[in-house]
C-alpha cells in the first residue's frame, strides 16, 4: 500500500479518477449500508452526538498501522525517494502520529489521494487522517464532518508569472489568463481576489499541475496561481527554466493547512492535536531528536512531564507515558522537520517560525 | 350430513378457484414481477433511507440546498451569461451547455468525416483506401486522453498573443485561440436568419420533390433557380426592407488578450478535434461495414439500370446500408458525448469539470456525482430516442 507510483504519469491521471470513483462510491455506500441500529442505539439515551462511541485509537492498534492520507506527488510535502520511502512535511506529520500511539514512525501506511478524493477517502474511513496541504475553511469544518486537529504550515496563495511579462504585482493582470489546478481553495481565492479588485479575468482550470506548467511555458496562460509553497517548489523542480519565472510579491490568502481527522472522536483527536503541539514545546525548550535524552535528567519539571519522568500526560491521552520521546526521537522537532523539508524548496520559514521568534506557531502549555 | 356436503363441496370448490387464480400464466407472471418490483424500490428505499441517516449522523451536510448559494467558480467559457456571483445551478447548468456545445459539433463532424473515409476505404483508388485504413488503424488504436494532450501541446505552439497571425484583416491565430469578427447583431438579423431557415426547409423538400419525379420520368429538371431563390433572394429582401446593416464586431489585439469579435478557444478545439478525429474513426468502420453489406447484385443491377456511380451510392447503396449502420451509430454518437468527460484533462470546463470543483466548494459529493449521472443519462437517454426514431424509419419495411 505504500504508494511508489508518481501520480503525474497518464495511468495515475486516470487511477486518480478512477480512485475519485471508487472513494465516493465506497462513501455513498459505507453509508447507505451502515446499518441503522447501531445509530440508534448512540442516539438513545444521554442525547450525545451518534458517533461518540467510534474508537478509532481501538482501531488503529487492533489494526497494527496507521494509515494516512497524504498527496504522494509534491516535493517537500509527500514524495517517494529512491527508495520507495516517502518524504516531506506531511509525510512526517503522519510519522508523528504513528511514533505517538505505537512508539514506531514506520507502523504506517501512506496512502496517496487527490485533492478531490481526499475528504471521502477520509469521510468514509479509508484514512484515520488526512495530512495533505489542506486548508482550514469553515465550510470544510462545519459541513464535511471533519475536524482539525492541529495546523502545521501558514501558506497564503501567491502568483507566478514569466519574468518576460513584465508585470510586478497581481493588481496589473487585469484581462490575464490565469491557469489553476482544479479542486482546491486556490479557484475560489482567485475568483474573488479579481472580483474584490475589479479586474477582468480569464481563468483555465485544469486538472494536473503537469499540463499547467505545459500551458505556461507556452504562453497559454500569463500566470500561475496556487498556494506560494506549492509554486516554489514548481519553480525548483523546473531546474534552469524556473529562472524565467518571478512570484509576484501578492499573497491574496490565508491558507493554513491543517491535519484533518473525523468528527466525533474527541480522543483521537486529542492526541493528533498533542502530538503536533509536543514537536513544538520539543523546538520551544530546545529539544531536539538527538539531545533529547539528556533532558530525562534536568531538574526542569516542565521537562521532567514532557518526557514522561513524572506526570500521567501520556495516561490522559490514552498513550504510552514516553509518548513526546517517541515523537521527537522519530521526526524531531517542529524547527528540524522544517530543515528536513520545506526548507529545501528554497522556502523562508517566516510566519511558521515560534511565536517567540515573531512567527505563528505557539504552543500551549503540557501539564 | 348434506350440510356437511355441501360445507365439504363449497371448501373445495373455492380452492379449485384459488387454485386457477394461480396457475393463470398471466396472473403468475405479474405476481413475480410486482414482487421484484417491490423487493428492488425497498431495497433503494432502505439505502437511501441508511444514508441520509448516517450522513447526518456523522455532521456531512446532505441535500441540495447548495444549488442556490452563490458559486463564486470560475467558468472561462459560457453559451448563456455567468458571473461568478451567479448560483451553483447557473454554473452547474453553464457546465452542461458546455459538454452538449462540445458533443453535439463533435457527433456532426465525426459522423462527416468519417463517412468520408469510410466511404475511402471501400475506393478502387488504391491509394485512398490505403491512406483511410492507415488512419482508421493510427487513430482507433491511440487512447482518447492521449490524442487529446497532443492536440493541446499543438495549439499551445502556436504563436502567442502579442504576435499572433493575421492571416485575413481581422482573423487572429493565436495560442489564446482563434479570434474573428462576428456581425454586430440586430432585430433585422433574426429575421433575415428565419426567412434563410424557412427558405432551406422549403429547398429540401423540393430538392426532395424534384429528384422523386426525375426517377418517375427520369427528366432531370432544373433545381438551381428556386434554390437561389429560396436560399439568397427571399433573405435579403427581407433584411434589406427592415433595414439590416452589415457591422462588424472586429477583433482587436489589446493587452494580454484579443478582444472583440468571437473566439475559439483552444481548449474547445483541441477537445472537439480529438474527439472528432478519434471518433471518426469509429464511424468509418461501421460505415464500411454496412456499404459491405450491401450484395454485389444490388451494384450490378443499378448498373444495368444506367445509373450514374455517383447515384448508385445515394440512391442504392447508402439507403439500405443505413439500416446497417445506424444502430452501432449511435453506440459511437453515446461515445463521443461520454468521451468529452475527459475535457477537464485539457482545462475546458464541461459538466465533469463544474461539478468536480463544486463537490469540492461543497464536500457535497454524493449529490453532484448524482447530477453528473443525471446530466450524462439525459443526453444520452436523448440520442437514444432520436436515433431510434431515426432507426425505425430507415429499417427495412416489411410488406
Amino acid at each position: 500500500m505504500l504508494t511508489l507510483g508518481r501520480a503525474h504519469t497518464r495511468g495515475g491521471r486516470l487511477r486518480s479518477r478512477l480512485a475519485f470513483a471508487l472513494g465516493t462510491a465506497a462513501l455513498a455506500a459505507s453509508m447507505a449500508i451502515a446499518p441503522l441500529g447501531a445509530q440508534a442505539q448512540n442516539q438513545s439515551g444521554q442525547g450525545t452526538p451518534a458517533s461518540d462511541k467510534v474508537d478509532t485509537l481501538g482501531a488503529i492498534k487492533a489494526r497494527g498501522y496507521f494509515i494516512c492520507g497524504v498527496a504522494g506527488d509534491r516535493p517537500g510535502f509527500s514524495f517517494p525517494d529512491s527508495k520507495g520511502v516517502m518524504q516531506g512535511l506531511d509525510a512526517d506529520i503522519c510519522r508523528s502520529v504513528a511514533a505517538a500511539i505505537f512508539g514506531d514512525p514506520e507502523k504506517i501506511r501512506f496512502t496517496s489521494l487527490t485533492s478531490l478524493t481526499r475528504f471521502p477517502a477520509l469521510q468514509s474511513g479509508e484514512v484515520d487522517m488526512l495530512a495533505r496541504f489542506t486548508t482550514w475553511t469553515l465550510t470544510r469544518e462545519a459541513s464535511l464532518g471533519l475536524d482539525v486537529a492541529s495546523v502545521y504550515f501558514y501558506d497564503g496563495q501567491g502568483f507566478m508569472v514569466k519574468k518576460s511579462l513584465g508585470v510586478k504585482s497581481a493588481l496589473e493582470l487585469d484581462g490575464a489568463t490565469v491557469c489553476v489546478t482544479q479542486g482546491s481553495t486556490s479557484e475560489a481565492n482567485m475568483v474573488d481576489f479579481f472580483r474584490a479588485h475589479n479586474l477582468a479575468l480569464k481563468p483555465i482550470v485544469i486538472e494536473k499541475v503537469e499540463q499547467v506548467r505545459d500551458a505556461l511555458a507556452n504562453n497559454r496562460c500569463d500566470a500561475y496561481t496556487n498556494d506560494s509553497s506549492l509554486l516554489g517548489s514548481l519553480k525548483l523542480s523546473m531546474g534552469p527554466a524556473g529562472d524565467e519565472y518571478i512570484l509576484l510579491p501578492d499573497i491574496i490568502s490565508k491558507e493554513p493547512l491543517g491535519a484533518f481527522v473525523r468528527k466525533g472522536d474527541q480522543r483521537f483527536f486529542d492526541i493528533v492535536r498533542w502530538t503536533y503541539i509536543a514537536m513544538l514545546t520539543a523546538e520551544e525548550g530546545g529539544i531536539t531528536k538527538t539531545n533529547i535524552d539528556t533532558f530525562r535528567k534536568t531538574r526542569d519539571p516542565q521537562n521532567q512531564r514532557f518526557v514522561g519522568e513524572t506526570g500521567d500526560l501520556g495516561a490522559a491521552l490514552g498513550l504510552d507515558p514516553q509518548w513526546a520521546v517517541n515523537v521527537v526521537k522519530a521526526v524531531g522537532n517542529t524547527a528540524e522537520l522544517w530543515d528536513r523539508t520545506i526548507a529545501s524548496l528554497g522556502i523562508q520559514r517566516g510566519v511558521n517560525r515560534l511565536a517567540k521568534d515573531g512567527g505563528l506557531q505557539y504552543a500551549p502549555p503540557m501539564r | 350430513m348434506t350440510a356437511l356436503n355441501n360445507d365439504i363441496q363449497a371448501h373445495n370448490r373455492q380452492a379449485a378457484a384459488l387454485g386457477t387464480f394461480f396457475s393463470n400464466v398471466a396472473v403468475r407472471r405479474f405476481a413475480w414481477q410486482a414482487l421484484a418490483a417491490l423487493a428492488l424500490f425497498g431495497a433503494v428505499f432502505w439505502l437511501a433511507g441508511n444514508l441520509h441517516h448516517n450522513l447526518a449522523a456523522r455532521n456531512i451536510a446532505s441535500g441540495f440546498g447548495f444549488l442556490t448559494r452563490e458559486a463564486g467558480l470560475p467558468i472561462a467559457e459560457h453559451l448563456i451569461a455567468y458571473t461568478p456571483a451567479d448560483s451553483y445551478f447557473r454554473a452547474l447548468l453553464v457546465g452542461t451547455l458546455n459538454t452538449l456545445s462540445v458533443a453535439f459539433w463533435s457527433i456532426i463532424l465525426a459522423t462527416i468525416l468519417g463517412t468520408a473515409i469510410g466511404v475511402a476505404r471501400t475506393s478502387k483508388n488504391w491509394l485512398l483506401a490505403k491512406l483511410s485504413s492507415i488512419y482508421v488503424d493510427l487513430f482507433r488504436d491511440v487512447p482518447l486522453l492521449l490524442q487529446l494532450f497532443l492536440w493541446y501541446t499543438i495549439l499551445q505552439k502556436l504563436p502567442p498573443v502579442r504576435q499572433a497571425l493575421n492571416p485575413v484583416a481581422g482573423v487572429f491565430l493565436s495560442n489564446r485561440g482563434l479570434s474573428f469578427p462576428v456581425l454586430d447583431w440586430q432585430a433585422a438579423h433574426g429575421w433575415t436568419l428565419l426567412a434563410f431557415v424557412l427558405g432551406l426547409l422549403a429547398t429540401t423538400l423540393y430538392a426532395k420533390r424534384t429528384s422523386r419525379k426525375q426517377l418517375d420520368d427520369g427528366r432531370a429538371r432544373s433545381f438551381w433557380p428556386v434554390a437561389i431563390t429560396l436560399l439568397v433572394a427571399i433573405p435579403l429582401v427581407v433584411g434589406f426592407s427592415l433595414g439590416a446593416s452589415v457591422a462588424l464586431d472586429m477583433p482587436q489585439p489589446k493587452g494580454f488578450n484579443i478582444r472583440g469579435g468571437a473566439t475559439v478557444s483552444p481548449e474547445f478545439f483541441a477537445l472537439l478535434v480529438g474527439l472528432v478525429v478519434y471518433n471518426a474513426a469509429f464511424i468509418a468502420e461501421i460505415v464500411r461495414s454496412g456499404l459491405e453489406s450491401v450484395g454485389r447484385g444490388q451494384h450490378e443491377a443499378a448498373r444495368a439500370l444506367g445509373l450514374h456511380p455517383k447515384n448508385i451510392l445515394t440512391w442504392i447503396v447508402f439507403p439500405q446500408a443505413l439500416r446497417v449502420i445506424v444502430p452501432p451509430l449511435t453506440s459511437q454518437y453515446l461515445n463521443v458525448t461520454k468521451g468529452s468527460s475527459l475535457a477537464v484533462a485539457i482545462g475546458y470546463q464541461d459538466i465533469v469539470s463544474v461539478a468536480t470543483t463544486s463537490m469540492n466548494q461543497t464536500g457535497q459529493s454524493i449529490e453532484l456525482v448524482g447530477v453528473i449521472m443525471a446530466v450524462y443519462l439525459t443526453i444520452s437517454l436523448s440520442i437514444s430516442l432520436l436515433m431510434n426514431i431515426y432507426n425505425a424509419r430507415v429499417a427495412l419495411v416489411e410488406r
